[in-house]
């Protein structure tokens, strides 16, 4: 069935599809359509789950740990200072592997306020254990909230996602969504069925004190589970195309980079804006393309190494983490490391600020110069009011 | 399976009542010596039998029952961030409901400052969702996993490391009244208890357990270390606190507020000082404030109790 729906409420129908049984929420903008449509699922009776409403996100994030250990799947969904504010128990549920989904409305943290759109948010919780999705539009919200279940649940993953949504741009944004049939979907998500669960009948010990004897080598383990992950999306990407006829390529989406000298590595929603201008720019026989950093934990090493052989890469931040450039960008960076090509960062689209088909032309354009002329600059801010923004 | 409350407490007031047999804490814990929590715990999980889980924050509580993979209770336990004991307890009662074992007890059990202080919004919260659960709060008085800062709970006049002078003008008010505050908030049961009266604790534990919705039990549970006290004294000194009205033990069940142990020829509160240090540096004038404020405690208390009834 095609639905006209916002990301939010094409993720609530996400949650209602995996059969989520326990659901904890807290209002922020711009996420807060996706609690309140649960709500009225619940209070309609098409879902059954247990919906609790919680006095802060730390208690959400908390409520949900507690829920999955019981055996329960687990949802919940912020943005921003909620996400912020959930920072110490995002660590405690990737730590003692708890799979909660959580798609966040992508959004900056003041101060000063600002409600609207980037990426600050989840970006600045890049290394604390989850999965990153990030979506280019609603029907990709959807169908990664499945996604994430299916790789999160996994027996040799266990570790939470966080299914990243551009706020408002996608958030509150009505498209096309091609809504699955139920069977279909359980078909694709079965039961979660974790081992060891809480049981009376085995009484054990979850999450307690580990000396430094032991503790290298839990890390250890989440580490290489993170890094199991790559394959385990990669699968569950396949599958669902094969169930449902699309998928998206696993973690990285290359787009016309073939035989492209200059390739821009961006994501989230203003990926879906690079296309089309690359294929305007095709029309010009521009040799261009698209990396779409879909997925940005685990990292794919290997995806961005095969753009080695590319002469310029470009990476859009819509974060600044006021480092060595922007936080994409120096991960992008490090996984080319040893190949010759040049490597620019461009940082905008920040506050809610539009990143249009003129930004990226430019960026393409700009590309293209380097390849002939070299590096102009290593950062470059795109779309200042004074057009500077350059180092 | 819980009893009613009405045939439990028929069963209380007989006089035929004994501490259940059954151990589910068992030796190998890492308490220190003396510690008041091991007991409260172990008497609390005599009370609320085996089909019992439990969640707990930071604190001391996070190291007594051992270290991995060392484990001393027979019960499953889930640990947790430090101010979101009532969160995840509603969390673990939402997912074993949508699992059909209602019958399951969940209890939160956290230190004195994970409760009255940065775990205070957690709990309120639960008692707001009307999460079917027992908080337990063991009260040592300070922050004592941490070395012994002062916390809400940290009584007027007491040394701590972040009290040098035992009376800093950050922490004038003395004890924060919990009970009272939950109560307002709405809670279905509330009792304080003492490690020093065993089958007191038992039988407010098992009413809890009894009664659906949050509940709360304040246990007294001292702490050597923190208050500079003989280790072997310790359920002397817990008497003491009810005995001389610092700690009176009185609950609030069916909205009405009643004492569970009436103190008869209540002593004077010097006795309870003399044995901990951390009120060594305490001046006969500041002893005699300490016996006043305990004496308007107690009438404030009466009075809250006779409105109550009304
Ligand atoms: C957010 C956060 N702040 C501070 C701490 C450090 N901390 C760990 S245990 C503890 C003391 C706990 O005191 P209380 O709750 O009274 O329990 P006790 O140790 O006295 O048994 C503190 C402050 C922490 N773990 N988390
Ligand atoms: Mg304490």
């Amino acid at each position: 069935m095609i639905d006209a729906l916002t990301a939010n409420q094409a993720a609530a129908i996400a949650a209602k599809l995996a059969r989520i049984e326990v659901a904890a929420v807290y209002p922020i903008t711009p996420q807060t359509t996706i609690s309140e449509m649960m709500a009225e699922m619940v209070s309609r009776g098409e879902l059954d789950a247990r919906f609790m409403l919680m006095e802060s996100e730390h208690s959400a994030m908390s409520a949900l740990i507690g829920a999955s250990y019981v055996g329960a799947r687990t949802f919940t969904a912020t943005s921003s200072h909620g996400l912020a504010l959930m920072h110490e128990v995002l660590m405690w549920a990737s730590g003692v592997r708890r799979p909660i989904v959580m798609p966040v409305a992508a959004r900056t943290i003041g101060g000063p306020w600002n409600i609207w759109g980037e990426h600050m948010d989840v970006i600045t919780e890049r290394d604390v254990g989850w999965m990153q999705f990030y979506c280019e539009n609603n029907q990709e919200v959807l169908d990664t909230v499945l996604m994430a279940y299916k790789v999160s649940e996994d027996p040799s993953v266990m570790l939470p996602a966080m299914v990243v949504i551009d706020g408002f741009i996608l958030t509150h944004t009505v498209d096309a969504v091609s809504v699955p049939e139920q069977h279909l979907v359980d078909e694709y998500l079965p039961s979660f069925n974790p081992d060891p669960v809480l049981n009376i009948d085995d009484p054990r010990r979850f999450g307690g004190l580990i000396m430094p004897d032991w503790w290298t080598e839990f890390r250890y383990r989440i580490a290489l589970d993170m890094e199991g992950a790559k394959k385990r999306i990669q699968e569950a990407d396949a599958e669902f195309g094969k169930i449902f006829g699309r998928n998206y390529g696993g973690l990285v989406e290359n787009y016309r980079t073939d035989d492209a000298d200059v390739v821009l590595v961006i994501a989230g929603s203003a990926a879906g804006t690079a296309k089309e201008v690359v294929d305007h720019l095709r029309d010009e026989g521009l040799r261009v393309g698209v990396a779409r950093m879909r997925v940005f934990r685990p990292f794919p090493s290997e995806e961005i190494a095969e753009l080695n052989s590319k002469d310029v890469i470009g990476v859009f931040d819509r974060s600044y983490t006021f480092g060595d450039g922007g936080a994409m960008f120096n991960e992008v960076r490090s996984a080319m490391h040893g190949s010759d090509n040049i490597i620019k960062n461009y940082v905008g689209g920040l506050g809610g600020r539009d990143v249009t088909a003129a930004h990226i032309e430019w960026i393409f354009r700009n590309m293209l110069d380097i390849l002939d002329n070299g590096l102009d600059r290593k950062i470059e801010w795109v779309g200042l009011r004074d057009g500077s923004g350059r180092w | 399976m819980a009893r009613g409350g009405g045939e439990l407490i028929r069963e209380h007031m007989s006089g035929k009542f004994i501490i259940p047999r059954e151990e589910l804490m068992h030796p190998g814990h890492s308490a220190c010596p003396g510690c008041g929590e091991p007991i409260a715990m172990r008497l609390l999980l005599k009370a609320l039998g085996p089909r019992t889980v439990m969640n707990v924050p930071a604190g001391c509580c996070a190291v007594i029952p051992g270290v991995w993979p060392r484990y001393s209770l027979k019960i499953p336990l889930i640990d947790h961030a430090f101010e979101c004991t009532g969160a995840t307890s509603s969390g673990i009662r939402a997912a074993l409901d949508a699992k059909g074992m209602n019958d399951i007890t969940v209890v939160g059990w956290a230190g004195d400052g994970g409760t009255v202080d940065i775990g205070l919004q957690s709990l309120s919260g639960a008692i707001d969702r009307g999460t079917d659960f027992l908080y337990v709060m063991y009260d040592n008085e300070a922050y004592m996993n941490t070395g012994s800062q002062c916390s809400g709970s940290t009584p007027w006049g007491a040394w701590t490391t972040t009290t040098p002078g035992g009376n800093e003008i950050s922490h004038r008010t003395g004890k924060k009244r919990i009970l009272e505050m939950l109560v307002e908030n709405g809670i279905s049961y509330a009792a304080t208890v003492n490690i020093a009266f065993p089958e007191d604790l038992i039988k407010r534990a098992q009413i809890a357990q009894s009664i659906r919705g949050p509940k709360f039990l304040h246990i007294l549970s001292p702490c050597p270390s923190g208050w500079k006290m003989d280790p072997s004294k310790t359920v002397e000194v817990a008497k003491l606190a009810t005995q001389t009205g610092m700690f009176p033990l009185y609950e609030y069940r069916d909205s009405q507020y009643q004492f569970t142990e009436e103190i008869k020829d209540r002593k004077p509160v010097e006795e309870y000082l003399r044995l901990q240090r951390r009120f060594r540096h305490l001046s006969p004038t500041q002893i005699s404030e300490i016996q006043n404020l305990v004496d308007n405690r107690l009438r404030e208390l009466d009075a809250r109790m006779e409105a109550s009834r009304k």
